[in-house]
């Protein structure tokens, strides 16, 4: 498995895909400084207090966290639909499997190896954004791991849901299959939260429900959380706009929805190394 | 830890017994019977959609026979701790285009469980052998097609496999690399590989190979030494001046069959054809052409898939997978 877990890797920086990322991040980090400085040299002309400008930062922080973390997902989705289906297509995938490769290792390698892109790619966009705010603005969240964490949560959910698409569908159906799911549950999830404010027992157990087939939601809950200011959360939490807001989070995911979306993770694996077994090369 | 594989010299490298693959409604192999000694080199022969590369797919472990039993160098189909000791050329050859060759090579072996110090060198000497030795830093996806076969053969012979599977190793070849793999694969079986040389290139076959087996809509039609699947040698002569009620006189020579202006004596000793000439003559015949020899592989091929095969143009039953 290390040998494919290697090769994938390998595969990202020959491809020129690790460039790419890092060029983008840099891109984005800087663009971030540059506006959020600007943003707050402005406000301190028009005699904006400290504490407003914290709660402006950290919803500045939280949008960007919002745009940054469709931008993982959609890198999941396009490293994850292909990478199973396009070498069974163009036959890479039986050389190596004709040898004493365990098919589970072969697809657990891959799955591995994207994993460790991604999550470097989140960690080191998610930490710089964050760090680069916080000397421009001073403004850094109680918890700067955590949001991050969630992020690659919700990307990894993804590259596995992709990848076990991949033992069975063309990569473009896969990715796009993927992307769906992923904005249904966004939605079930802000109609979740809407539905708990004004009492809606259908809506809120819609949206439990789709939690539970796609924890996506759950983590963006962690990530909002784990970008917000104390006081934010205070002020936000008995007030109806907050809480009906996908911006907004009085609390984190529940444990339990954590702790679901890391066996989600491992279950889906389970099925794309049995649904690969049963497929003919 | 996958365990290294109980190989043992006097097992043969394959060996199935009515073996067989259906897709559905299309029975790809139909009951496949037939062993691979070691150390020769095997040619197994079909027409499109014979089976032959689903056969191979079932040999290798890539696909799941719906029927029959059948063993790789003594270990069940599918059994990865034997898969050590094969070497495969698919037919849909295909390399990480990023990498060099010589990492192609190093990766297989790693897949294959060869120590590290033992890769590069091993690496080395499969370039050297396909001819690729100077391409080695090279990446795979600037390589020709043909390039890329070669360095497939490669990957098959790589770490000196107890048996070498290779499905049509010429397709992109040229023919220069065609005669270089007539090579390959013999100096494969010298070193005491059993070679399974999967292909439609008759002639090629017919160059390299020790035993045939040529397959049709998932059967075997026939199996053996090439001698024996060829058939004995015949003689064909074009004359005139003959009739049915003189063959008695020439059957000694070999059972006669003559139709229009053309004898066959099939099967016959080519030696005595100068006596059967003679007498021909003496019984009044005039000769324009004679031909005596063996069929072609080609010839035979023909003969045997070609039986229960409609006319080209007409509508033809199902194809097999």
């Amino acid at each position: 498995m290390l040998a494919i877990t290697r090769l994938t890797i390998g595969e990202a920086a020959r491809r020129r895909v690790l460039w790419v990322l890092v060029i983008l991040a840099a891109i984005a980090v800087s663009l971030t400084a540059w506006g959020v400085s600007s943003l707050i040299a402005a406000a301190r002309d028009h005699g904006v207090t400290d504490l407003e400008i914290k709660f402006a930062v950290s919803q500045i922080l939280i949008f960007i966290a919002f745009m940054f973390g469709f931008v993982l997902v959609m890198t999941a989705a396009f490293f994850g639909s292909p990478a199973i289906a396009t070498e069974l297509e163009n036959g890479i995938a039986q050389a190596m499997l004709a040898r004493p490769l365990p098919r589970a290792s072969y697809l657990l390698g891959r799955w591995f190896g994207l994993a460790i892109v991604i999550v470097g790619y989140a960690a080191v966009s998610g930490f710089l954004a964050i760090g680069v705010v916080g000397l421009v603005s001073g403004y850094v969240p109680p918890d700067p791991i955590l949001p991050v964490a969630y992020l690659a949560g919700q990307a990894l959910v993804l590259l596995s849901l992709t990848v076990l698409l991949s033992t069975r569908l063309p990569p473009i159906a896969g990715g796009a299959i993927a992307v769906v799911a992923y904005g249904l549950a966004w939605m079930a999830g802000v109609l979740g939260k809407i539905g708990l404010a004004l009492g809606t027992t259908s809506l809120v157990t819609a949206s439990d429900a789709s939690r539970f087939l796609l924890p996506t939601d759950a983590l963006w809950q962690g990530v909002v959380y784990g970008l917000e200011p104390s006081f934010v959360i205070n002020a936000g939490e008995g007030e109806f706009v907050a809480r009906t807001s996908p911006f907004f989070a009085a609390t984190g995911p529940a444990p339990a929805i954590v702790a679901w979306s890391v066996i989600w993770v491992v279950l889906i694996l389970a099925l794309a190394v049995t649904q690969l077994r049963r497929r003919e090369l | 830890m996958i365990p290294m594989p109980r190989l043992s010299l006097d097992l043969p490298a394959i060996e199935v017994t009515d073996l067989q693959k259906r897709y559905g409604q299309i029975e790809a192999v139909a009951g496949l019977t037939m062993t691979v000694g070691r150390g020769e080199v095997f040619g197994f022969l079909g027409p499109n959609g014979a089976g032959k590369t689903t056969t191979v797919k079932l040999l290798l472990g890539l696909a799941r026979p719906t029927g029959g039993s059948g063993k790789i160098l003594g270990a069940p189909l599918g059994d990865l701790g034997a898969r050590r000791k094969v070497g495969y050329l698919p037919e849909l050859f295909r390399y990480q285009p990023w990498l060099k060759a010589r990492e192609v090579l190093t990766l297989h072996g790693e897949l294959m469980g060869m120590p590290r110090s033992r890769r590069g060198k091993a690496a080395d000497e499969a370039l050297g052998i396909v001819g690729l030795a100077d391409r080695a830093g090279d990446l795979v996806g600037r390589f020709s097609k043909g390039m890329q076969q070669r360095l497939g053969l490669g990957v098959a012979l790589l770490g000196e496999p107890a048996l070498v599977v290779l499905d049509e190793p010429t397709s992109a070849l040229d023919p220069v690399g065609r005669v270089d793999v007539r090579g390959i694969v013999r100096g494969a079986a010298a070193r005491g590989a059993a070679v399974f040389l999967n292909s439609h290139l008759l002639s090629e076959v017919e160059q390299v190979c020790d035993r045939v087996a040529i397959i049709d809509h998932g059967r075997v039609v026939a199996s053996g030494e090439l001698d024996d699947v060829l058939g004995q040698a015949e003689t064909l002569i074009r004359l005139t001046g003959l009739s049915e009620s003189d063959l008695p006189a020439i059957e000694r020579f070999g059972p006669p069959t003559l139709e229009g202006d053309l004898l066959a004596i099939r099967p016959m000793n080519a030696e005595d054809v100068p006596e059967l000439v003679a007498q021909l003559v003496s019984m009044g015949a005039k000769i324009s052409e004679v031909r005596s020899g063996r069929s072609s592989l080609e010839q035979r091929f023909l003969e045997l898939v070609a039986r229960d095969r409609p006319p080209a143009g007409t509508p033809s039953a199902p194809r097999l997978r």
